[in-house]
């Protein structure tokens, strides 16, 4: 059994400890947020935050998380009460497919929490790990600037 | 004035046909009446086919389209609900099913307005007009003195019925007619309004949004060990201690289609890496040498068909002007490999599949299965945006494969990277040519084009289009590619340029034989098409010493083409644009297939020669696509459309060895990320109210292929044809000089 | 701080010695034409630019080449990467031949100002007349961009120009090309492009207080940006013995199977030579092999099973639960193979800098162009975690004496992302 804390909860596990935790996420918690992309740390679909860290959870096992604190997209809202961060989505209408999105968000909440009004480059910058397949970086771009001038108003 | 005796005329009608329908059988008047019916409903005339309303109001719409992140259920919901005039949260919305909704073919080629959009704005409307005559006849009052909102029908005295105190019987098992009022466009309060799209706030909320979210009860994992190349054949394989590591269920071997089952996830994964490195394989090298791609494509052989041909005299001793243009294997790439749901119980497979055509996926799996179509139901769920014919299908039969093997339990399959990026059916390479003569005046005398394909459709229907009918044992046989007829077109999907040129002839020369498997991609052929012929028409205008712009509007009848071409210069500022070091700017337009939606394109780009690096500093475009619905969603698929043409443009091409696919991860086959992409993109759209709806979905491929190039022409003076532009080919052209 | 002091009274008491040159008025030149220079001149040119890594500092953004503002990180301060364009206002446009070859070979710009010597001219001074003319005419050949670079920032009393006057009196004047002709023209114009042109020992050679390349002890290991950059003489630390086509395919490719994979600040210098001649790229490999003289012929096993301790063996189950998916199985179906890490260079480094950062950042192919990449794990692993990985690495691994103080190393790595 793994001892793990996702989204304030705690939660035991259990799993082979080499299981990456986008699995232990999605299978064992039924989390729907990180999803596969690529499991190679090059898509960022899978986007958590470690602690105030934005990580590919497809290429973090499951054991090396310890005692640091798993967020995923379900912990900054729901549908029905959504976060900041996500209502900014909902406003810029910032999603084709939207397979991609629930990492984008989570890549750029750790950017608004270590850096709350970042520059478009910034933004940019910070969102490189992570891919659209749609084209919908314009509006990202704009959801997350939306969330940040909100932010620190 | 008009609009209101049509509806009038329209209410006496419904209401004779109200009574009609008490007849006993309602079938017996269906024959022979659904031929000019517009829209989807042609396939599928009868009202509850899409529309269905129970006793209780509840209101359930059909669509036989399915939502690929395009934004459809929003804006069919749109269409529905402001017909009926029910609000749209009370709607509830059924998507592909072959057990439940019509049958729509593919979602596909921008079609979805079209086809659905038309059927349930019109099935909408009917089914108004048919529960306002019953309301009538119920009250004893005329129809017109009756008004309608938020699902009831309300009369002048006060007194109100519900929807659903209306639709008793068979009320709404009735043919549409051809012809239906509409709520007038000054009234609407929801179509043509930019309301929020239905499906965001799970999707940015971690709902369950798409069909790799699905869980069932026993539900158990699997993976699919490919060959290492399509060609390759299995020698040997020894399973014996995969089938015993932990949570494995069962390894599954028919001819070259290996999969294994598990109970979890991870273990899976891992299970089919390690009986992948077990398996023996005999490869051999039957692909096309890649430095000499295009020359082994011309000299493969083709079908000719003359596409369009007018002749005209030609001026003697006009300018001439050739080119020669290429396109690479490209692919859909979609950001989430596919995934399915298969199970088989009770001698009934159920697949949850994010195809773009459930219908003719059921038909195909059916032949895969030997079992009879009624015994496979495919239900649609949202993948990750897929582009066209991705993985989707393949990995819809690869699940009913396994499910096959293990009764009772749902199987998901998803794909890993490496087998989205190898296996997929890849965007076709494709060669074009074109050769002009230009008059005194440097207008267009002749034009005579030709463009080289394999098909842009092996989409399923039939077994053998799919990859694991190809790799069982009892091998399917590969439909015969055929090329799709204009005027969509395939391969020469606008080949024929709109522009009113005297003399003109367009040759699509059909390569039936495939190096590499390809499919539909987002586009077809327009992407090439459109790249080449607004290339070419940038040659053109440097020959003629004109104007791009001006070049275009002289040559162009269309009155609308001429509008959208308008309006992005003046938003973009063509006419007063300063040139400045490094950067160019660019045109294109086109009409998608020469039928569908208008967008104009103009672009500033900024080239570094030394680095190849191009980066798009702002896009203004103009878009007509009829009746808008829904005008933020509209820019939301342009604005993509765009950025993802600019991806292809700019960086894409499948690898390849002389035997394996050898770009199958995002490092090899590297797409645009951010920093890279446009700093900026405006939409402008003109609306055009009581028109047909266009489709858009895929209206920017061409356009913005072309518009890069000739703003990268504009920038160096170089003029690129073949693709992509990425920084190594850049650099070598200019290092060239 | 004492040594902080002491730097600035020996570069005080250097003051004296430096005669302030005079500044000419550049105001009314204006840039000569493209079509002035040959354009096989030109050509030459890029190929000479490539080798001499321009765009490593003088880049910044793709889409303005040679515009300069790259941040260079030095143990003194930040200095920016110049603007090289030919503009007249913020680039080279003004220059003349005269002034390039003077800023190349004496540090000095036409008006007189000394260049400081994170601009390479210890090491271009040495290029011949027909080199600097093949470069001079590829610059001013160059689109012009028009960008003011940004001021340096550098700590007193690096800030005060002059001073590098009396650094060139201390440490210019000597001729550290190495000559042999008994070693042929491709061995002779490598050691010439090495040390010239391709000033490899900015960061392959270890430096003196004051940054100068230490005398005797050129490319025996150096630091570039946080990184170290391996010996490439018989002090390299790779296991295995360089061949030639090796370090050719290296250069060109950025990827030699057995040996590495270029990261960090190499990977910029990998993405210009891909535009050298064949010929220098081989005169460059051939050289330098030379010097490494059969260094690395290291007896290596697989990777070790016990691990010694506590810490190792964490490190080694991070190895097995992070690592090993791609490292143990050479995922040859992704991206190429990853390296077999016994074999890395970077776990044979006499410091972990290298792999430290290689763990945190990853490797990611330059945008838009296909290549290798590796996920960085900053952030995914702990420091105590990214520790113990570094320990298993190189003790059991590499089967190599531990390093020293490998906490604070993976804090300063971590804090400087
Ligand atoms: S799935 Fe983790 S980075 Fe792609
Ligand atoms: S919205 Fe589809 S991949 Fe980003």
């Amino acid at each position: 059994m793994i001892t793990l804390k996702v989204n304030g909860r705690e939660v035991s596990v259990d799993a082979d400890p080499a299981t990456p935790l986008l699995y232990v996420l999605r299978d064992h918690l039924k989390l729907n947020g990180a999803k596969f992309g690529c499991g190679l740390g090059q898509c960022g679909a899978c986007t958590v935050m470690l602690d105030s860290e934005a990580v590919f959870s497809c290429v973090v096992p499951v054991s090396a998380v310890g005692k640091r604190a798993v967020k995923t997209v379900e912990g900054l809202g729901t549908p029905e009460n959504p976060g900041p961060l996500q209502q900014a989505f909902i406003e810029e209408q910032a999603a084709q497919c939207g397979y991609c999105i629930a990492g984008m968000i989570m890549r750029a909440q750790a950017l608004l929490e270590r850096s709350p009004s970042p520059t478009e480059d910034d933004i940019r910058a910070a969102l490189a790990p992570n891919l659209c397949r749609c084209g919908t970086h314009m509006r990202i771009l704009r959801a997350v600037k939306r969330a940040s001038d909100k932010g620190s108003a | 004035m008009i609009a209101r005796e049509s509806r009038r005329r329209f209410l006496r009608e419904t209401g004779a046909l109200v009574a009609f329908f008490s007849l006993p059988c309602p079938r017996a008047q269906s024959q022979g009446a659904s031929k000019a019916l517009p829209g989807s409903l042609k396939g599928s005339p009868y009202l509850d086919a899409w529309i269905r309303i129970d006793r209780e109001g509840k209101v359930t719409l059909f669509t036989g389209k399915a939502e690929l992140g395009q934004g459809i259920k929003t804006a069919l919901l749109q269409l529905a609900a402001e017909e009926l005039a029910v609000p749209l949260e009370r709607i509830e919305l059924v998507t592909a099913d072959t057990a439940l909704t019509p049958n729509e073919g593919y979602t596909s080629g921008s079609r979805s307005m079209q086809d659905s959009g038309t059927a349930i704005r019109h099935a909408a409307a009917q089914v108004r007009a048919l529960l306002v005559a019953q309301a009538a006849q119920r009250l004893g009052v005329s129809a017109e003195s009756l008004s309608v909102s938020m699902g009831s029908i309300h009369a002048l005295d006060g007194r109100t019925l519900q929807y659903g105190e209306l639709v008793a019987g068979q009320v709404l098992h009735v043919q549409a007619e051809e012809r239906s009022a509409f709520v007038e466009p000054g009234k609407r309060v929801i179509a043509g309004k930019s309301l929020r799209r239905v499906d965001i706030p799970a999707k940015v909320a971690g709902g369950v949004a798409y069909v790799h979210d699905l869980r069932f009860p026993g539900m158990v994992h699997a993976r699919i060990v490919r060959p290492p190349s399509a060609s390759a054949t299995l020698v040997a394989l020894d399973a014996s201690e995969v089938e015993r590591m932990p949570t494995v269920l069962k390894v599954v071997r028919d001819g070259r289609f290996i999969g294994v089952i598990a109970e979890r996830e991870y273990e899976c994964i891992r299970a089919a890496r390690s009986l992948a490195a077990r398996a023996k394989w005999e490869e051999s090298a039957s692909l096309p040498p890649r430095a000499h791609l295009y020359d082994a494509l011309l000299r493969l052989p083709a079908e000719d068909h003359v596409i369009a041909e007018s002749a005209a005299a030609s001026p003697a001793g006009g300018k001439q002007v050739r080119a020669e243009y290429r396109r690479p294997y490209q692919m859909h790439a979609a950001i989430g490999p596919s995934c399915a749901v298969a199970e088989l119980k009770d001698g009934k497979y159920t697949v949850w599949t994010h195809s773009q055509g459930v219908y003719p996926l059921r038909d195909a799996l059916a032949e895969l299965l030997a079992v009879p179509k009624e015994a496979v139901r495919c239900i649609h769920a949202e993948g990750s945006g897929c582009y066209g014919h991705n993985g989707a299908d393949d990995v819809a039969a690869d699940a009913a494969l396994l499910a096959r093997s293990l009764p009772g339990r749902p199987v998901r399959v998803q794909w890993m990277r490496e087998d989205e990026h190898a296996w997929e059916p890849f965007g076709a390479a494709m060669v074009s040519r074109a050769n002009a003569v230009l008059d005194a005046s440097g207008t267009v005398a002749q034009f005579e084009y030709e463009v080289w394909s394999n098909t842009h459709s092996t989409r399923p229907g039939k077994a053998g289009n799919l990859l694991a009918g190809l790799h069982v044992a009892k091998s399917f046989e590969p439909p015969a590619p055929r090329p799709i007829p204009q005027p969509e077109g395939g391969g020469d999907r606008n080949a024929i340029p709109l522009y009113a040129f005297p003399g003109v002839r367009v040759v699509h020369r059909f390569i039936p034989q495939m190096p590499l498997r390809v499919s539909a991609l987002r586009g077809l052929g327009a992407y090439m098409n459109v790249f080449s012929l607004e290339s070419f028409m940038d040659e053109l205008t440097l020959a003629a010493g004109a104007d791009p712009v001006e070049y275009r509007l002289r040559h162009l009848r269309d009155a609308r083409g001429r509008e959208v071409i308008r309006l992005a210069a003046e938003k973009f500022g063509w006419s007063t644009w300063q040139r400045r070091p490094r950067a160019g700017r660019g045109f294109a337009f086109a009409r998608y297939k020469n039928l569908a939606g208008y967008l104009a394109l103009a672009m500033e780009v900024e080239v570094g020669r030394d680095t190849g690096a191009v980066q798009i500093s702002r896009v203004v475009a103009a878009a007509d696509s009829g009746e808008i619905v829904n005008p933020d969603g509209l820019r939301n698929q342009i604005e993509g459309g765009i950025v993802q043409s600019a991806s292809w443009t700019l960086s894409e091409e499948v690898a390849f060895d002389d035997t394996r696919i050898t770009s199958r991860d995002w490092a090899a086959y590297p797409i645009l990320r951010f920093p890279a992409v446009p700093r900026s993109i405006e939409v402008h759209l003109v609306d055009r109210p009581g028109q047909p709806f266009l489709g858009t979905g895929e209206v920017a491929q061409g356009p913005t292929a072309a518009c890069i190039a000739n703003a990268l022409a504009d920038a160096t003076g170089m003029r690129v044809r073949e693709l992509p532009f990425s920084p190594p080919r850049l650099r070598r052209l200019f290092a060239a000089g | 701080m004492p040594a902080r002091a002491l730097l600035a009274i020996s570069f005080a008491a250097l003051l004296w010695n430096c005669a302030l040159p005079v500044s000419r008025n550049l105001e009314e030149r204006q840039p000569p034409a493209k079509s002035a220079f040959d354009p096989a001149l030109v050509r030459r040119g890029a190929e000479l630019a490539a080798v001499g890594d321009c765009a490593g500092c003088h880049t910044r953004q793709g889409s303005a080449p040679f515009a300069g503002g790259v941040p260079l990180r030095t143990p003194f301060g930040t200095i920016y990467g110049t603007n090289i364009t030919p503009e007249p206002e913020t680039g080279l446009g003004r220059w003349t031949q005269a002034d390039f070859d003077r800023a190349m070979r004496e540090g000095l710009a036409p008006d007189g100002r000394h260049l400081y010597p994170a601009f390479p001219y210890p090491y271009f001074r040495h290029l011949t007349d027909e080199d600097l003319r093949a470069l001079y005419a590829f610059v001013m050949t160059r689109d012009p961009v028009r960008s003011p670079p940004p001021r340096n920032d550098l700590a007193f009393p690096f800030n005060i120009r002059p001073l590098v006057a009396g650094w060139n009196q201390l440490y210019l004047g000597k001729d550290d090309v190495p000559r042999d002709a008994a070693k042929g023209t491709e061995w002779n114009r490598g050691a010439y492009l090495v040390h010239g042109l391709g000033h490899c020992g900015a960061c392959h050679s270890p430096r003196t207080a004051l940054g100068a390349e230490k005398r005797g002890e050129a490319l025996s290991g150096g630091e570039a940006e946080d990184w170290y950059a391996p010996a490439l003489n018989r002090a390299s630390p790779s296991p295995l013995a360089w061949t030639k086509e090796d370090l050719v395919t290296y250069l060109r490719t950025g990827i030699a199977e057995h040996h590495a994979i270029a990261a960090g600040p190499m990977q910029t210098v990998i993405a210009q030579l891909s535009g050298a001649s064949e010929a220098d790229l081989a005169a460059i490999a051939g050289y330098i092999v030379s010097m490494m003289d059969g260094a690395g012929a290291r007896p290596l096993g697989a990777m070790p099973e016990a691990p010694q301790d506590e810490r190792t063996a964490m490190g080694r189950r991070i190895y097995e639960e992070t690592c090993a998916s791609c490292h143990d199985s050479g995922r040859t179906l992704s991206s190429g193979g990853a390296l077999q890490l016994p074999l890395a260079v970077a776990l044979h480094d006499p410091d972990p800098r290298s792999l430290i950062h290689l763990i945190l950042e990853g490797v990611q192919p330059p945008p838009g162009e296909p290549g290798r990449s590796m996920p960085g794990y900053a952030g995914a692993l702990t420091k105590e975690q990214v520790v113990a990985l570094l320990a298993y690495l190189r003790t059991l691994a590499a089967e190599a004496p531990p390093w020293k103080d490998l906490d604070p190393a993976v804090e300063r790595a971590g804090a400087g992302r």
